[in-house]
């Protein structure tokens, strides 16, 4: 059930976000963007097997059975993978902004279709 | 601990260090920015080159060739190490060698044009030796994301429209290339449970079949992620108008950041799915062979289409990263050393021309429309700025304008078409010979290949002496003011390519070494596993 909800969150992000940045103005691709981050952070989650109430820090000294812990590793990929993400979507935002500015329409070619 | 060991962390620590010193200056005091910055280069330069030699005389520990940096002395496949080979120290030292012609080339004009601008390169030198010098998957993305970084700030140098259009296109397109960076490493992760490169390369073979499906997914949308950056055929339609977009001595290290992706694949795919990878050898060689050679045609005829030199150069850029991506699926099905030999030779005299080449540009057609506009309006920009130093250090202009231009437009035109006696002309020619000399029959895409290769020196050559006959030789040619300091960088490039043709038999030796050790990369995945702790047997469990 937990994988069935999981798969499908992510699936839903991704498709939504891969139809919203192949839109034609810059907030959509900026929206998309987002959404496919959101749905490539629950994947990288995801790959560490997916497990309830389990810790992911050894305790000090000792043999443990790594079966009762969380595996750490994805869960520090996401951490890092969440705030590269982060600043590189809000220097996109930054660019979109000035481009709104310079060009004076949100198209992402910089001019509307028709004009 | 002895010294050498710690050498091969400094590429990445002397211009981090730099980078972050030049922000606490004001932007007034650009002349120590600029001090700064050509000082952390130079150090760069030597650091390089001694690593170099390191390599080369396997004065590394152990007498191997191989020099391992455990970061915070945590064992291989747990720890991140960073790993010096041939291949790395040799990309090192093209990164210093590009990086500081370009930025002596930005002290004439570029540098004022915009914020930050020094501060942003050495960052971008900062991803740029970090990619080449780690050995672990996700530490990779980690140091793709900070030359990414700082390349949207250098693309967007300068502003004005056509940049700001241009700089949305290329981070929108960098974006979704790295979240498919982050799939292809997770996947991989969850499937061996490690992002060590060279621990991969050891439980890839031993894989059950029934995970190997995943993997190849896996590996196959990472090396989408790589394919973008360097521009493979359908993947490439952002790269024209970004590199025509940027700042000439940021085009010239742009001409580098396709390589990455180049040298990317060349390592994993070798690496992880080379001869002795079991079933899944050769993953990927396909691809690589038909999306180089659709690469090549798409540059061809962009050459022969473009106008003006910028998107001339900028196609270029992409038959040369064309080239090399099929000469490494064809190293990847089983090719033979000479060939993979041939196309790192042309990797480094295409990279130096094209560098040249876009260093060039500027100063060539600052007379005619395109560019002096583009200034205008960033002068504009900045207009407050730009009106108080009224070029004080503008510096000495150069004597016979034309004839210099000329000779080193030439230059880069011998080199980047092919002909002798330049050093382009050895590239290709190890290449065919390569091509041409395996026994037997030659297959039909063998020959394709080499007709593609010769095609585009061709294309090269017919498109840059069109633009040469109309700005050496027209009848209204009107000479251009071009600055000592926008001048020397260009022959400084030109003249490493002609230091690389003169010194063939020397480059050609440890490149063949390099290529050999790529092929075969066992004793490069065996340092790695073997890697001795500094601190051993001491502190917690």
């Amino acid at each position: 059930m937990m994988e069935l909800v999981l798969s499908l969150a992510i699936g839903i992000l991704t498709a939504s976000g891969v139809w919203l940045i192949l839109r034609p103005r810059t907030f959509q691709v900026i929206t998309g963007l987002c959404l496919l981050s959101y749905a490539v952070n629950l994947f990288i989650f995801s790959m560490g097997r997916l497990t309830l109430a389990q810790p992911p820090i050894l305790p000090r000294g000792g043999l443990v059975n790594p079966e009762l812990y969380a595996d750490p590793l994805p869960q520090a990929l996401v951490l890092t993978a969440i705030v590269i993400s982060f600043a590189t979507t809000a220097l996109f935002l930054v660019v979109m902004m000035a481009a709104r500015g310079l060009t004076g329409t949100d198209h992402v070619d910089g001019r509307e279709p028709d004009a | 601990m002895p010294a050498p060991q710690h050498l091969i962390m400094a590429p990445i620590l002397i211009p981090f260090i730099t980078g972050a010193l030049m922000l606490l200056y004001d932007e007034r005091q650009r002349r120590a920015k600029l001090t700064l910055g050509i000082a952390s280069t130079v150090a760069l330069l030597a650091v390089s080159i001694e690593l170099l030699n390191l390599a080369k005389g396997n004065r590394l520990p152990g007498d191997s060739d191989i020099g391992i940096y455990l970061l915070g002395d945590w064992q291989a496949p747990f720890g991140i190490v960073l790993v010096l080979d041939r291949m790395s120290a040799m990309m090192l030292v093209l990164v210093a060698l590009l990086a500081l012609p370009a930025m002596v080339y930005s002290a004439a004009a570029w540098h004022r044009q915009g914020q930050r601008f020094h501060a942003l390169f050495q960052f971008l030198l900062m991803g740029l030796n970090g990619a080449f010098l780690t050995g672990d998957l996700f530490n990779l993305f980690v140091f793709f994301e900070v030359l990414l970084a700082a390349s949207y700030g250098l693309l967007l140098h300068g502003g004005g429209q056509l940049r700001v259009r241009a700089g949305l296109h290329y981070i929108a397109i960098n974006l979704a290339a790295s979240l498919l960076f982050l799939i292809g490493v997770s996947l991989i992760y969850g499937i061996t449970g490690t992002l060590n490169m060279a621990h991969l390369a050891v439980l890839i073979p031993a894989l059950p079949t029934a995970d190997l499906p995943l993997l190849h997914a896996g590996a196959a949308v990472l090396g989408l992620a790589f394919l973008v950056k360097a521009g493979i055929w359908p993947l490439s339609f952002w790269l024209p108008t970004t590199y025509m977009a940027g700042a000439a001595p940021v085009a010239a290290m742009f001409a580098i950041m396709t390589k990455v992706g180049v040298y990317v694949i060349i390592r994993l795919g070798l690496m992880l799915f080379g001869a002795s990878a079991g079933v899944s050898a050769g993953l990927g060689a396909e691809v690589l062979v038909a999306g180089g050679m659709a690469t090549i045609v798409f540059g061809l005829l962009g050459v022969l289409a473009s106008q003006g030199l910028g998107r001339m150069a900028a196609h270029l850029v992409l038959i040369s990263s064309g080239t090399l991506l099929a000469v490494t699926g064809f190293a990847l099905a089983g090719g033979s050393t000479e060939m993979l030999a041939g196309g790192l030779f042309y990797m480094v005299s295409s990279t130096l021309a094209v560098a040249a080449l876009f260093l060039l540009l500027e100063p060539m057609s600052r007379e005619d429309g395109g560019i002096a506009a583009m200034l205008a309006l960033t002068a504009d920009a900045w207009g407050h700025e730009e009106s108080e130093d009224e070029d004080p250090e503008a510096g000495l202009a150069i004597p016979a304008t034309m004839t210099v231009l000329g000779l080193c437009f030439g230059a880069c035109l011998l080199a980047l078409a092919g002909l002798p006696p330049l050093s382009g002309f050895i590239g290709k020619f190890a290449i065919l010979s390569a091509a041409i000399g395996t026994s037997g029959d030659i297959p039909a895409v063998t020959w394709g290949f080499m007709a593609l290769l010769l095609l585009s020196g061709f294309a090269t050559l017919v498109g840059l002496v069109r633009v040469g006959i109309q700005s050496f030789w027209g009848v209204d040619v009107t000479v251009p003011k071009v600055l000592a300091l926008e001048i020397a960088p260009v022959i400084a490039l030109v003249a490493m390519g002609i230091v690389m043709s003169v010194k063939a038999q020397d480059t050609m030796t440890y490149l063949s070494e390099t290529a050999e050790a790529l092929l075969n990369p066992l004793p490069y995945i065996e340092t790695v596993a073997t890697a001795p702790r500094v601190a051993t047997g001491s502190g917690a469990p």
